[in-house]
C-alpha cells in the first residue's frame, strides 16, 4: 500500500513538472538572459566598433516610433504583428545568406507584452536563418535606448 | 551725464527682460509633454473624418490616450476610458484617442469592436514629439480644464491612481 502511495504520488509531481513546463514554454522563449537575446549596450558596442561583422538591424515595430528615433543604420520593416510587416520582412532578408548576422528590434511595448518580435523572430527562423539575435528592450525604446543617451536618427 | 544715460539704458532693458519672462506661458523649463507644461495644440482629422482641435475642448478636462491596436496594455485601458467616458462626460471630461498604428484599417474595426464612444485620431511623428516623444505605449496625459498637462502616465497606468488624479481635475472649475 505505501509503495503504492509513493507510485501514485511521484506520478503526480512528475506531470504537475511535465505540466507546468508545458504552461512555461511560451515564456520562456525569447526569456531575458536567453542567447538569443541582445542587449543595448552590447549592440552598441558592436555597431559603433570599427572592427567586427556589422548586423543587419531591422526595427519591427511601428513607423511612428522608427520616425521619431531609431538606432542609426536601422532599416524600418513595419510591426512584426502584422501580415504586411512580416512580408516585408521576408523580401527583405530573401537575397541574403542564411547565416548573414541580423538583429531584430522593436521596444513599443514591455518586453513580455511585445507582439512584434516574437512573429518576426519565428519568420526569420522558419527561412532558416542562424544568426538572429532580438534586442532586448526591457520597457520601451525610450527609456532603454533613447533616454539613456544611445545614438538615434529621425525621420526616414 | 554719460553715466546717467547708461543706467536708464540699463533700467530700461531690464523691464524689457522683465516684462518678455512675465507674459512668457510657464511651460515647466520648456520640455514638451511634461507635467505642467502647456499641453501641444493639434488639429487633425478623427477616424470619421470629422475635425479633432484640441483647442475645442478648453474648459473640459482631456484624458489624452496614445495607443495602438497591438500593444497588449493598451487595450486593457481602454475599455477602463469608455467607461471614464460615460461616467464623467457630464460633468466635463473628455478622452481623445491617438492610435500609433501604420494603418487606419485595424484601428477603424478596433474602435467598432470595443465600442469606443470617443473621437481617435490616426498620430504623427510630429505629434508624438510635441508630447516630448512617444516612444513605448501607452502613455497617457490627463490636461487640465486651462490646457496644462497635469499628469503623464508612461506604459501601463496605475488606473486607480489616474482615477483620483481625474476626480480631482473635474473638481476643480
Amino acid at each position: 500500500m505505501r509503495i503504492f502511495l509513493s507510485l501514485i504520488f511521484t506520478l503526480g509531481l512528475f506531470v504537475t513538472t511535465v505540466q507546468a513546463q508545458w504552461v512555461q514554454a511560451p515564456n520562456t522563449e525569447l526569456a531575458p538572459g536567453s542567447q538569443q537575446l541582445i542587449n543595448p549596450d552590447q549592440l552598441l558596442k558592436l555597431i559603433q566598433s570599427p572592427k567586427g561583422e556589422k548586423p543587419l538591424v531591422l526595427s519591427v515595430g511601428p513607423m511612428v516610433l522608427y520616425m521619431q528615433a531609431h538606432i542609426p543604420g536601422a532599416e524600418y520593416i513595419g510591426p512584426g504583428s502584422e501580415p504586411e510587416g512580416l512580408q516585408r520582412l521576408r523580401a527583405r532578408v530573401k537575397p541574403l545568406p542564411r547565416n548573414k548576422f541580423i538583429v531584430l528590434y522593436c521596444g513599443c511595448c514591455p518586453w513580455n507584452h511585445c507582439p512584434n518580435v516574437r512573429p518576426a523572430y519565428h519568420e526569420l527562423q522558419k527561412m532558416g536563418f542562424t544568426n538572429v539575435k532580438v534586442l532586448y528592450i526591457a520597457d520601451n525604446f525610450g527609456a532603454d535606448w533613447v533616454y539613456k543617451g544611445y545614438p538615434t536618427i529621425k525621420g526616414q | 551725464m554719460r553715466r546717467i544715460v547708461l543706467l536708464i539704458i540699463a533700467i530700461a532693458l531690464a523691464v524689457v527682460v522683465y516684462e518678455a519672462a512675465r507674459r512668457k506661458p510657464q511651460t515647466s523649463g520648456g520640455r514638451p509633454g511634461a507635467v505642467d507644461s502647456v499641453a501641444a495644440g493639434f488639429a487633425l482629422q478623427d477616424l470619421t473624418g470629422q475635425p479633432l482641435d484640441l483647442a475645442n475642448y478648453r474648459g473640459k478636462v482631456v484624458l489624452l490616450d496614445f495607443w495602438a491596436t497591438w500593444c497588449t496594455p493598451c487595450r486593457a485601458e481602454i475599455s477602463q476610458f469608455v467607461d471614464y467616458q460615460n461616467q464623467y462626460g457630464p460633468q466635463g471630461l473628455q478622452v481623445i484617442g491617438i492610435s500609433m498604428d501604420d494603418d487606419p484599417k485595424p484601428v477603424r474595426e478596433f474602435y467598432q469592436q470595443f465600442k469606443m464612444n470617443y473621437p481617435v485620431a490616426m498620430g504623427t511623428a510630429k505629434l508624438a514629439e510635441s508630447y516630448g516623444g512617444i516612444l513605448g505605449l501607452p502613455v497617457t496625459f490627463l490636461i487640465d480644464r486651462n490646457g496644462r498637462i497635469a499628469a503623464k502616465y508612461v506604459g501601463e497606468a496605475d488606473m486607480q491612481a489616474l482615477q483620483k488624479k481625474l476626480q480631482a481635475l473635474l473638481r476643480e472649475k
